[in-house]
């Protein structure tokens, strides 16, 4: 039954996040084009229902999936088509530690609505997006092309500088929440600061949150942090991949757009909290209450959470078409210079402001 | 980079961001409204869906040839060969033959344009003595699968398999 119950689980998470990656493609095309006075795709039909280019992610993987899977004479094989999947598995598996919501209680079970609560999840998620450097540099590499391999090392080195400024933007965070369970992280949120203000992690750690947010864009490796792809030089680590192999890659992207987002909303934005929500309903700081029974409570923390995700990846798509894009000696200085040494000053201003406070 | 500058950086970044995220509120509030059925001032994007919708061609638009005629429906030209001449790209062809009316002396028995050459100047307009070829019909989607085919005939007329 537990056996039943988390496979159900694992495969649902996969579905919401396969889908939310489909749709991502739509949402950024049509973002960009709304903030570029266009209208952007809107000709995929079926039966001539269009439905605001709805369809045109799944006409993309019909596309994708029907191109010839080409491999170049030069390249590694193996290596060649392990380096895709790789990437792609690194990032799924992260997101099995992200909580959706409170936990359900069905037919006298308590089920949580997420795959693993480890007691080091924020670990674990770090760990994987850390692995998926591994992708990057070996799709560059296999290639044995000069782009690609220029693009899969500044791709290495890029990740593994800004994996260091996101590690420094979380000890912050770690001091001042109680566990590394992503769960127990998203309970303590749901406390009150000042009597009023939710206790989100934006709250307790707002320069925490601007560097973590800067170095999550860098991992997202996308404009303006675009380095291993270099759309304009390079055409990056992926150069030599066609069809689903590229697409995977394009995927990891988005999926890494998706995860950031999430995780940004679990440490962060309070996770599936509602401002004031309690197991009970709404208790508001100004005296009212406003019960509601427990099914009700559950739907509208797995919907905040799902709209707090959903305008993370709006923000990182708006953040991609306004910004051009750092050269690499700005991208070294800003993540080495600027993002660490505020990183350090951020632990020993948390660490201060804890003792003083208790 | 001193802190002040960086400050003014920081400062920038936000103002960028918040310019696009204005655009997206406005056109996507335009559209939203449009949507529902309520006008606003401009349309949420400046795209014309081609197809179904096309911007009106200005009326001194170059666009396909035509032979004007007289009304008896024979062409004005009398081949006096001067658009042939002038054309820069070399496109125009003209086959002559006596006029049996001798005040007009001579009329194109072919008169024909090759359109993968003409680059569409207008000399040929400008050129003519009899104001008997324009550029004025407003077809701008002339495109074909051949070469050949893109040889159309202004007169006598576009033969089987040559509409335009």
């Amino acid at each position: 039954m537990e056996i039943l119950i988390t496979l159900i689980k694992i495969v649902g998470t996969l579905v919401w996040f396969l889908t939310l990656t489909l749709y991502l493609t739509w949402l950024e095309r049509k973002e960009s084009a709304v903030i570029q006075d266009r209208i952007g795709a809107n000709r995929a039909s079926i039966l001539g229902i269009r439905a605001f280019g709805l369809f045109q992610p799944l006409a993309d993987a019909v596309k994708m999936i029907f191109k010839q899977d080409f491999v170049p004479a030069f390249s590694d094989r193996i290596l060649h088509t392990l380096a895709p999947f790789l990437s792609f598995f690194f990032v799924a598996v992260t997101i099995t530690a992200v909580p959706f919501g409170d936990s359900l209680r069905i037919a006298g079970r308590t089920v949580a609505l997420q795959v693993i609560d480890g007691s080091a999840g924020l670990i674990f998620i770090l760990a994987m997006l850390s692995m998926g450097i591994y992708g990057i540099l070996l799709g560059g590499w296999a290639s044995r092309n000069r782009y690609s391999l220029l693009g899969g090392m500044r791709g290495a080195a890029q990740l593994i500088s800004y994996e260091v400024a996101l590690g420094f933007s979380l000890v912050g965070l770690v001091m001042v929440f109680p566990s590394l369970r992503l769960s127990d992280i998203v309970a303590f949120q749901g406390g009150l600061l000042f009597g009023f203000l939710p206790r989100w992690g934006v709250f307790l750690q707002p320069l925490g949150f601007a560097l973590f947010f800067i170095a999550a864009l860098a991992e997202t490796k996308r404009v303006p942090f675009d380095l291993p792809e270099g759309e304009s030089e390079i055409i990056g680590f992926f150069t030599e991949y066609g069809g689903l192999k590229w697409g995977l890659f394009m995927m990891t992207d988005f999926m890494e757009i998706i995860v950031m987002s999430a995780l940004m909303t679990t440490l962060y934005f309070g996770g599936w909290q509602v401002p004031w929500l309690g197991p009970g309903g709404f208790h508001f700081p100004w005296g009212g209450e406003w019960p509601l029974p427990r099914g009700a409570v559950v739907a509208l923390q797995v919907a905040s959470f799902n709209i707090k995700v959903v305008f993370g990846c709006w923000l990182q798509i708006l953040i991609r078409w306004t910004y051009p894009r750092l050269r690499y000696d700005q991208l070294m200085d800003l993540g080495w210079k600027i993002l660490v040494p505020l990183g350090f000053a951020n632990i020993g201003l948390t660490a201060v402001l804890i003792g003083v406070l208790s | 980079m001193t802190v002040k500058e960086g400050a003014r950086f920081a400062i920038e970044v936000l103002r960028g961001g918040l310019i696009t995220a204005r655009h997206f509120a406005v056109n996507m509030a335009r559209h939203s409204l449009r949507a529902i059925g309520i006008r606003t001032g401009r349309p949420g994007a400046v795209t014309i869906q081609y197809p179904e919708a096309r911007k009106q061609v200005p009326s001194r638009h170059r666009s396909l040839h035509r032979l004007l005629t007289r009304p008896d429906g024979r062409p004005r030209c009398v081949a006096c060969m001067l658009c042939l001449t002038v054309c820069p790209s070399e496109c125009i062809s003209i086959e002559a033959d006596e006029d049996p009316d001798p005040e007009i002396q001579k009329t194109p028995i072919r008169f024909e344009i090759d359109l993968s050459r003409c680059c569409f100047c207008g000399f040929c307009v400008e050129a003519c003595p009899e104001d008997a070829i324009r550029m004025d019909t407003g077809i701008l989607e002339w495109g074909r699968l051949g070469r050949d085919d893109l040889r159309i005939e202004l007169w006598p007329g576009p033969g089987p398999g040559r509409k335009i």
